[in-house]
């Protein structure tokens, strides 16, 4: 990725996300957080259940209305749209690859019409025999075959029904698509074909992903950068190898310790690392700090001369 | 592992499942052996048989299954011999399973000091108050915090990775013998796994027992198991100690495996994956089941099942490459990487075997 002439598509700015708001009960999913998404990158989003990564992505195709902050896609706020038209090329241009392939497909419907709802809500196919096409070179392009559009879901294998998600997702030729832990429920012999297919369509068709997943391996390996969330906030933003190699935040290097290598003798001599939570509550006001070119770090601001010096530790800055 | 006797062992089994469609060859022909005090892990894709094996170990298969042949001897006996009572009694006795799911396996109307107690007064016939007793020490032997206070708590008070704890504190309240985990912490945020798969090891040392560790994940056998076996489409299609399976392997389904997890240095354009899908067990296929998505596949794969070759004294693998007319092939970059590092650590245990009498020469002459 060039970052130095890159175009943003997606600006999250100070985004709130409370459920229950005003009541005893009232969760905090997602607390001010703020990053932006690049065009053509792949946006990592890590973090353990309940962190807000979901609620993140939903939020930002707009599945909930923000408790405060901005979401803003290709400069235009997602959620104080002016026309119907902004509204309608929004919901056409994000889209959304779901992470249960069972439960994502209606099962009452036949391939072909799950992959071509969308086709029809937006009037992009001219007639019955455009929009069979435009479904057989959909499902083409995930790998599927084109008998397969007069089957219904059940018919099918886990991997190949979140191909059909992900041709659903294409049918409507989206510029974002956000994937929400699209591989979690695959076997890992199938989640390599499900990785290298969505690397491909970014390719040839430029796409943008939010990757949002807890298997960190898989991850690292197809994202440009990552963010770290925890307790709704995010922790840390960096490129992806650079957060791997040289994590600064304590929960991202607890985090990154605690994943299972497959590589007998490295388990044998490694080490957990814990983490506190609490020291996020002490009330200090935190927010994302750049120590080094563009990895980014949540700090109070007595704590930035220690994260700088970690970086230089690590020689991410030269000094 | 100083005791190598056998605690138990499959021998043969094959199971099928009758539907309408047919039957269902789910175990072919699966051989077994789980030694005292060790961890076998046995990895595979879903549908390959890892679930049924312990669940014909269990007693607890559906009742469409069919258990064709086989016998699974544990001290001795044949379990698949045994009728359902007397199964009971082995069941959380002598062998204890953890189930995938802490959402779903534990009770949500009990209190879980009752459910954690439940084993001892079934199998043992133990007073309540005494059961309660011993729940408690359990519950601290598993992590719970604040056991005293937390005894009379319903499971939806916890979190999964405490609700885990809990499966896990029902499954040893006996001490079994044999304890099957399957899938213990994939429904688990990596750190929670961390906790609960240090505390399976921890209690192994404490109370000695065989672990079945079923799970589809490499990075987790890595670190838990002694010994492997990689299953494919109803059958062990090689076995070995856990460093042989990680540094040498030598069926091409592991080396698919194994090639198919991004490491955390693996980078690139696209990821070696294993292409298409597993065969359909209504009709397994002549030959090796592997054969279709073998990039390896010789002629005779598609006629002849392959035998097991033996590659070392604990290591076998069913693949013809190993066949001595077999051609010489070369596996994937990612695996040739892997068997450097084993013939290093071979060279490195050699050596440190190798008796250190020139040092002491040169002492001498001093």
């Amino acid at each position: 990725m060039d970052y130095e002439n890159a175009e943003k598509i997606l600006e999250v700015k100070h985004l709130k996300q409370y459920f229950n708001v005003g009541k005893a009960d009232e969760v905090r999913a997602v607390d001010d957080i703020s990053f932006d998404i690049y065009k053509g990158e792949t946006f990592g989003l890590v973090g353990e259940s309940g962190s807000g990564k979901t609620t993140t992505g939903r939020a930002i195709i707009h599945l909930y209305e923000p408790t405060s902050g901005e979401i803003l896609f290709d400069g235009k706020n997602v959620d104080a749209f002016t026309s119907k038209q902004d509204q309608h090329d929004f919901r056409q241009e994000m889209q959304m690859i779901f992470q249960d392939p069972y439960a994502s497909l209606n099962p009452r419907m036949k391939v072909k019409d799950i992959v071509a709802e969308g086709i029809d809500i937006n009037h992009l196919a001219k007639d019955d025999a455009d929009r069979t096409k435009r479904v057989e070179d959909l499902l083409e392009t995930v790998g599927l075959n084109k008998d397969h559009s007069s089957r219904y879901p059940h018919e099918f294998s886990g991997g190949q029904r979140q191909r059909i998600g992900i041709a659903r997702a294409l049918a409507v030729n989206p510029k974002f698509v956000i994937a929400d832990e699209p591989i979690s429920a695959l076997d890992v012999s199938i989640q390599a074909q499900v990785v290298n297919l969505m690397k491909k369509l970014q390719r040839e068709q430029g796409l943008t992903y939010l990757f949002i997943a807890h298997d960190l391996s898989m991850v690292k390996y197809i994202s440009d950068r990552i963010g770290v969330m925890h307790y709704g906030r995010m922790l840390e933003i960096a490129d992806a190898d650079e957060i791997y190699a040289h994590p600064l935040h304590d929960y991202t290097k607890s985090l990154l310790s605690a994943v299972p290598v497959p590589d007998p003798e490295f388990e044998r001599t490694r080490e957990e690392i814990a983490y506190d939570g609490s020291q996020e509550n002490d009330g200090k006001e935190r927010h994302l700090v750049e120590i080094s070119p563009r990895h980014w770090v949540r700090a109070a601001n007595d704590e930035v001369s220690l994260y700088k010096q970690r970086a230089q530790e690590a020689s991410l800055i030269k000094e | 592992m100083d005791n190598k006797k056998d605690i138990l062992e499959v021998r043969n089994l094959q199971v099928n499942f009758k539907t309408y469609a047919g039957d269902v060859k789910a175990i072919r022909n699966v051989n077994l052996d789980l030694r005292k005090g060790e961890t076998l892990a046995i990895v595979g894709e879903s549908g390959s048989g890892k679930s049924v094996t312990t669940r014909t170990i269990m007693g607890l298969n559906a009742s469409n299954a069919d258990i064709v042949s086989g016998s699974i001897l544990y001290k001795g006996q044949d379990l698949l011999k045994k009728s359902e009572k007397e199964m009971q009694a082995i069941r959380g006795q002598d062998i204890a399973e953890i189930f995938q799911d802490p959402m779903t396996s534990l009770d949500p109307t009990m209190k879980i000091g009752r459910q954690i107690a439940e084993p001892l007064m079934v199998h043992k016939g133990m007073k309540k108050e005494k059961a309660l007793a011993q729940a408690l020490e359990m519950m601290k032997l598993v992590g719970i915090t604040d056991a005293e206070n937390r005894i009379n708590d319903y499971p939806h008070q916890f979190s999964g990775g405490m609700r885990q704890r809990i499966v896990i504190a029902i499954a040893l309240i006996n001490y079994p013998e044999v304890l099957i985990a399957d899938e213990p912490t994939t429904a688990l945020d990596v750190t929670i796994q961390a906790q609960i798969l240090n505390l399976m090891k921890e209690l192994q040392n404490k109370i000695s027992t065989s672990i079945i560790f079923i799970t589809h994940d490499l990075g987790v056998v890595a670190g838990m198991a002694d010994r492997v076996a990689v299953m494919y489409a109803g059958k062990i299609v090689e076995y070995g100690t856990v460093d042989e399976i990680f540094y040498n392997p030598k069926h091409p389904y592991t080396w698919g495996l194994l090639s198919s997890m991004p490491t955390l240095d693996s980078s690139g354009d696209s990821l070696p994956s294993i292409p298409g899908t597993p065969p359909d067990l209504l009709d397994p296929p002549t030959g090796d089941a592997f054969a279709a998505r073998n990039a390896y596949a010789l002629k005779i794969d598609t006629e002849k099942e392959p035998p097991f070759f033996k590659v070392s004294d604990t290591h076998y693998a069913a693949t013809w490459l190993l066949h001595p007319d077999a051609p010489k092939v070369t596996p994937p970059a990612q695996i040739v990487e892997r068997q450097k590092k084993y013939a290093k650590m071979q060279q490195d245990w050699l050596d440190a075997q190798r008796p250190t009498t020139p040092v002491e020469e040169e002492e001498e002459q001093q």
